[in-house]
């Protein structure tokens, strides 16, 4: 063994303690999910009754109720998010890889790029111009269609990165049989890669099913449970933010139970994505 | 390829690419649309208060005087600790992942960190408002206070030491006739902003705690857009360092990071502007006050909270100076978002290699 000069004994130290700092900082960034979902469970977990799911909200004061008019109308919000957002995002998914570099194309991509980076509450003022002041109120018709347009980034650009795996010769494969361009698509390419093109669903609807700012004064709220598309409707996020900022314990109780099932929820999506592409 | 399709016979070749560009112009309408609508809403408030809505201080909705300048001064800074906390964790975890972790350890810190992205907003202020506020109150403030706050050395010597580094600019601006402040006047406006920085009574709600919420809600997105920007850096370039005898740590400063670099500082740009347009959680926890913060201990208001605060109960002139607010922190998060994309483009451009 040689002896180390006084130097490099000095950079040795030096990185062992700069490696150090990095595991610390690495930890520093994983602790919160812990703190935070720990917290979920010791507070909300005693909430979590059949009750909740199945009851509408007492007024301020009487302790019980639950949470069934938020969960019905996150479904109806999410339903119809969906219809418009999944075959918009996956048509321009496809566009963008298909067109590739033309006009329209080009356009679409700065204009994708620049969606996903609008603050969601901003998308809530345009459904507000756009659909709840010529409805004259508030309705789940404009809360769907703000969360649609957050989902249609989301899918667009997950089904375009999909697509681009798939090699050429399948495309020349196809053409060079004599099948129209659009068949090669939609009944040789996407069905190859439909797992793929179901994860960026199933990401857009775990994002969207916890965004409560574009629904504030879109879909608004209500304490009753669903009465049809054009009034306002509850939605799970938007009552956890109505609860937590409110007086009542039982209320509070409810925010804590409200938030670990959405937790729950988006959690689970999650690991079904993780599972769709580990299995491909 | 894409001339076979614009020429094809195939009448379902021509039917669909109709249908992908219907689509394509839909969803760019989406987004022309939004700043046409946005701007409509606001019409009132842009054509009665102009651009004298940005730096007027006053926010009174009873008296009909709007200012957006306490929000966007709340937004800046409650964004801007937050980006002070959460790049150097970021980055550090992006190191750690790529060269430090072992395969497995790796793949389990990127999924927790994954995870963490994917916790709704609301969650994190409900958890900001009931679990980090107390602690914030009760330990953190008071300790901040005692070290760091108002009459303490490190705040005396903060503000000489930003005294140093703001004066000659000053003395530039004198040159060219802008400026006239002297050294007396300068020091003592940076005193008392530094010593009033950790200063008022610890409430828990407040900037400061925004600005950690807001800081753990970004690490996930800087994290995973600096791993990325680390994978390009191509293995000869550590392999190189490694091989000219720098430890690790060298080959990460020297090699990795120093690539990287303007990747990265894209990255934390990002984050920013994901912090700038973050609702709920902020909303949430930094009190709510229309006044333009002296310390970072005081309850603010941001540009997006003071939307979702009040948007509900605002008609008229208020309802229009609210979505004027909205389309100014629209166009700040494209301009960030485009600013990022152009700075990298700009640095990558520019390097000699």
């Amino acid at each position: 063994m040689f002896e180390l000069s006084m130097r490099d004994r000095k950079r040795r130290m030096t990185n062992y303690f700069s490696l150090a700092v990095i595991c610390v900082l690495a930890f520093m960034a994983i602790a919160p999910l812990f703190f935070i979902f720990s917290y979920l469970l010791i507070r909300g977990w005693s909430g979590l009754t059949i009750e909740f799911f199945t009851e509408i909200p007492k007024p301020v004061g009487e302790v019980g109720g639950g949470m069934a008019n938020a969960i019905s109308g996150s479904l109806v919000l999410m339903a119809i998010a969906s219809m418009i957002g999944v075959p918009l995002g996956l048509i321009c998914g496809m566009a963008l890889s298909e067109l590739k570099k033309t006009f329209t194309a080009r356009v679409l991509r700065v204009s994708v790029d620049l969606l996903t980076s609008v603050p969601s509450i901003v998308i809530g003022l345009f459904a507000y111009a756009l659909v709840v002041v010529p409805m004259k109120g508030y309705s789940a018709w404009a809360g769907g269609f703000a969360l649609s347009i957050v989902m249609v980034p989301i899918v667009a650009r997950s089904t375009e990165e999909i697509l681009k795996l798939v090699p050429r010769a399948v495309h020349e494969a196809g053409l060079a049989l004599g099948i129209p361009r659009w068949k090669v698509l939609v009944r040789l390419i996407v069905p190859g890669v439909r797992s793929g093109i179901v994860t960026g669903v199933l990401l857009a609807s775990a994002r969207v099913s916890g965004e409560t700012a574009p629904l504030l004064f879109t879909a608004f709220s209500n304490s009753y449970g669903f009465r049809g598309f054009s009034s306002p409707t509850a939605s799970l996020p938007v009552q956890i933010y109505t609860y937590a900022t409110s007086h009542d314990e039982t209320w509070r109780q409810l925010a804590w139970t409200g938030a670990l099932v959405l937790v729950f929820v988006v959690f689970c999506l999650n690991l079904l994505t993780r599972f769709l592409v580990r299995r491909q | 390829m894409n001339e076979r399709l614009k020429s094809g016979r195939n009448r379902g070749d021509r039917l669909f690419g109709f249908l992908l560009r219907l689509a394509a112009w839909l969803t760019i309408g989406l987004f022309v649309g939004m700043l046409i609508f946005i701007t409509r809403l606001s019409w009132e408030a842009i054509s009665t208060i102009g651009p004298r809505f940005w730096s007027e201080t006053d926010w009174n909705p009873p008296m009909e005087i709007f200012g957006a300048a306490p929000f966007i001064a709340g937004t800046l800074a409650s964004s801007a600790i937050a980006v002070l906390i959460s790049a150097p964790v970021s980055i550090g975890t992006a190191v750690f992942l790529r060269e430090i972790a072992p395969r497995k350890v790796a793949k389990v810190v990127a999924f927790l960190v994954e995870l963490l992205a994917a916790i709704p907003s609301v969650v994190y202020g409900l958890w900001g408002v009931f679990v980090l506020a107390p602690i914030m109150r009760d330990d953190v403030q008071p300790f901040l206070a005692k070290w760091i706050g108002p009459d303490t050395y490190f705040a005396s010597a903060c503000a000489h030491l930003a005294t140093a580094i703001l004066y000659p600019f000053f003395l530039i601006g004198d040159l060219f006739g802008f400026t006239s402040v002297t050294f007396a006047a300068l020091s003592e406006k940076m005193m008392t902003i530094f010593h009033g920085l950790f200063d008022g009574p610890p409430l828990g709600l407040g900037l400061l705690t925004s600005g950690v919420v807001l800081a753990i809600m970004i690490t996930p997105t800087i994290t995973a857009l600096s791993r990325e920007v680390l994978l390009t850096v191509p293995d000869s370039v550590r392999e190189g360092a490694l091989g000219l005898g720098a430890t690790r740590w060298e080959m990460v400063r020297l090699a990795l990071l120093r690539t990287a670099r303007a990747g990265l500082i894209g990255a934390v740009i990002l984050g920013l502007g994901r912090a700038i347009g973050e609702t709920m959680a902020v909303t949430m926890v930094i009190g709510n006050r229309n006044v333009i913060p002296t310390s970072l201990f005081e309850p603010a208001q941001t540009m997006a909270s003071v939307i979702a605060n009040e948007y509900n109960e605002a008609d008229g002139l208020h309802l229009s100076s609210l979505a004027f607010v909205g389309l100014s922190l629209f166009l700040i998060s494209l301009i960030i978002n485009f600013g990022a994309r152009l700075l990298v483009r700009y640095l990558e451009g520019g390097k000699s290699v």
